[in-house]
């Protein structure tokens, strides 16, 4: 799937330079032009309450942050550096221990200036969701954005 | 070893509140560390590469600008609640405002705005060289009753 899908390259080259994702052990599962999905295995080493080992909204965050990042690279025309203007997260249950957890992401307007896009976290019924986001991402255009970036995003075969 | 409930309660009876971060698999994994000065917590969160994200920058990763926070905003509570449980998060909303530079320690300072019997709102700055120049601005609810 990764060598003739350029969202799905784009996609896992962005992220794998991201070296707290790569931490946390994110990986891209599907993109096309439209949406994309991140996978999140289970780890001890997320987990925000002891007693119940449900892992962290803090980890949420973070994988809903990096789900509508990675959509909005794939929405744009242009490789662009495209910082977080705000985040809104509805936690709607907790998530299950000892199970992955997988980010479906969408950029549902892009307008001149901004990306809006939107993020459903479930653990494989996206009908049973974990958490919902909607965030905002500023666009600094293409030309302001560094060329080692879009390199980096490009890869090889550009 | 004692269970989770267990040290919040010996935490809640003697006012040390080290062993709850420590307890958190989380706060270790993020670095989160934090200091009182009487009834007012300053929340650290160390310079460290693994919680860094865009590397051209390079910038702490937004998210955990946002879990640093949505923790701070957690262990605040259970800081200053008489029933020592650990609140669950209902609702998260973050404001970025300039990027948190790589190589530099963040903070965060924590007011709860309301406290009612079921839900606490929590607003939480986080900021990197000075509390004015705020890296980001964040408001929680929590639920309150197990």
């Amino acid at each position: 799937m990764s060598e003739d899908n350029p969202y799905f390259g784009r996609a896992a080259r962005f992220i794998g330079m991201l070296k707290h994702t790569q931490v946390l052990g994110m990986k891209i599962f599907a993109a096309t032009a439209q949406s994309l999905t991140i996978e999140l295995p289970y780890n001890k080493s997320h987990v925000g309450n002891p007693s119940t080992g449900v892992i962290h909204g803090g980890v949420l965050t973070t994988l809903m942050d990096t789900a509508c990042g990675t959509m909005v690279v794939n929405a744009l025309p242009d490789i662009e550096l495209c910082p977080t203007l705000d985040l809104r997260v509805d936690y709607i249950r907790a998530a299950e221990p000892n199970k992955s957890i997988f980010a479906l992401a969408e950029a549902y307007r892009v307008s001149q200036n901004v990306v809006f896009a939107r993020c459903t976290v479930h653990q494989g019924n996206v009908n049973k969701p974990v958490a919902n986001c909607v965030a905002t991402f500023m666009r600094i255009g293409s030309h302001l954005s560094p060329p080692e970036f879009k390199q980096a995003i490009l890869g090889e075969a550009q | 070893m004692a269970s989770f409930e267990e040290i919040l309660q010996q935490a809640n009876a003697c006012g040390d509140y080290r062993p709850v971060v420590d307890a958190i698999p989380y706060a270790k994994l993020i670095g989160l560390d934090f200091e009182r000065f009487g009834e007012d917590v300053i929340f650290k969160l160390p310079n460290n590469p693994d919680n860094i994200g865009n590397p051209i920058l390079p910038a702490v990763h937004g998210g955990v600008v946002g879990g640093f926070m949505e923790l701070a905003a957690a262990i605040h509570l259970v800081m200053f609640m008489d029933t020592p449980t650990m609140p669950k998060i209902v609702d998260f909303s973050l404001d970025y405002l300039r990027a948190a530079k790589g190589g530099r320690d963040t903070f965060a300072e924590c007011q709860v705005v309301r406290q009612g019997s079921r839900v606490a709102n929590v607003t939480i700055n986080a900021w990197q060289t000075r509390r004015e120049n705020s890296v980001a601005t964040a408001r929680v609810h929590f639920l309150l009753a197990p």
